[in-house]
């Protein structure tokens, strides 16, 4: 298996970065081209919230990403220090994002669309996504099938 | 400026065209936003986001978006999306939001539908 591993401060501009670097490894690592526009928004996404997390917390802990090349298959890792109370599963578990998108006019709703949408457009994306908690932080697991080999990352 | 987000604005008639090029991410969409607001502050109430030059939406842009088309319509305004990319369009359709916004392949179709 070969590892790249990205520690990044939580502030929003290296969110871009992180997504570059995930769509690098993931082209070398043989992801076909027609799902690398998916691995960079669900990146885009993983990393957003993580930094989103971070920045409502405050502190100084980076966000950590690991992408690994393991034979068939490419996975990405982003893991927040989070402790907040929700729990991100959950919140995936309940969210509708089209019944949010039908609301999304409604007066009553704030302008940014919900906590949770982000990771509820990563599950739209990604087949083979795990998010768990421990309570003191998160991780989101993304993975996606590799279909050519060129040796390692 | 900033290099990942640009945003140039022009009228065609009564419509207020917002080109956008670039990425609209958790970083660039707080710009796009302030524009939109601007917009709104100053009376310009029938937009038409031209989403052609950009290559990259998240969803902290889908929220800037719908943020401006609930502006617009507190003032019987419109917005219009330009948008005929696929890999654009994919996070609109995931999301449902294909039906909040009235999409179109090209601003000169953009303009030429009812606001």
């Amino acid at each position: 298996m070969a590892t790249v591993k990205v520690s990044f401060t939580a502030v929003t501009a290296h969110v871009r970065t992180a997504r570059l670097v995930a769509l690098a490894v993931a082209r070398r690592a043989g992801v076909a081209e027609e799902m690398l526009d998916e691995v960079r928004l669900a990146v885009g996404e993983a990393c957003s919230r993580a930094v989103g997390v971070h920045s409502q917390l405050g502190g100084e802990h980076p966000v950590m990403m690991q992408l690994s090349d393991d034979r068939d298959r490419f996975s990405v890792e982003v893991v927040d220090r989070g402790t907040l109370d929700e729990d991100p599963a959950g919140v995936l578990a309940d969210i509708d994002l089209h019944e949010v998108s039908s609301r999304a006019l409604d007066d009553d709703i704030p302008e940014t669309l919900p906590s949770g949408f982000g990771l509820a457009v990563i599950s739209g994306l990604v087949e083979d996504l795990d998010v768990a908690s421990d309570g003191a932080s998160t991780r989101v697991t993304m993975v996606w099938p590799t279909t050519l080999r060129r040796g390692g990352i | 400026m900033d290099p990942d987000l640009s945003v140039a604005i022009r009228s065609e008639g009564d419509r207020t065209v917002v080109a956008v090029s670039g990425e609209i991410d958790v970083y660039t969409a707080p710009k796009l936003r302030e524009h939109l607001i601007d917009l709104v502050s100053g009376g310009h109430y029938q937009l038409v986001v031209d989403l052609e030059g950009v290559d990259f939406l998240d969803s902290t842009g889908l929220g800037v978006l719908v943020g401006g088309l609930k502006r617009v319509r507190a003032h019987d305004g419109s917005l219009h999306l330009v948008c005929s990319q696929d890999r654009i369009l994919k996070i609109f359709r995931i999301t449902g939001l294909t039906k909040v916004f009235p999409i179109h392949a090209s601003v000169t179709e953009a303009l030429s539908a009812d606001a």
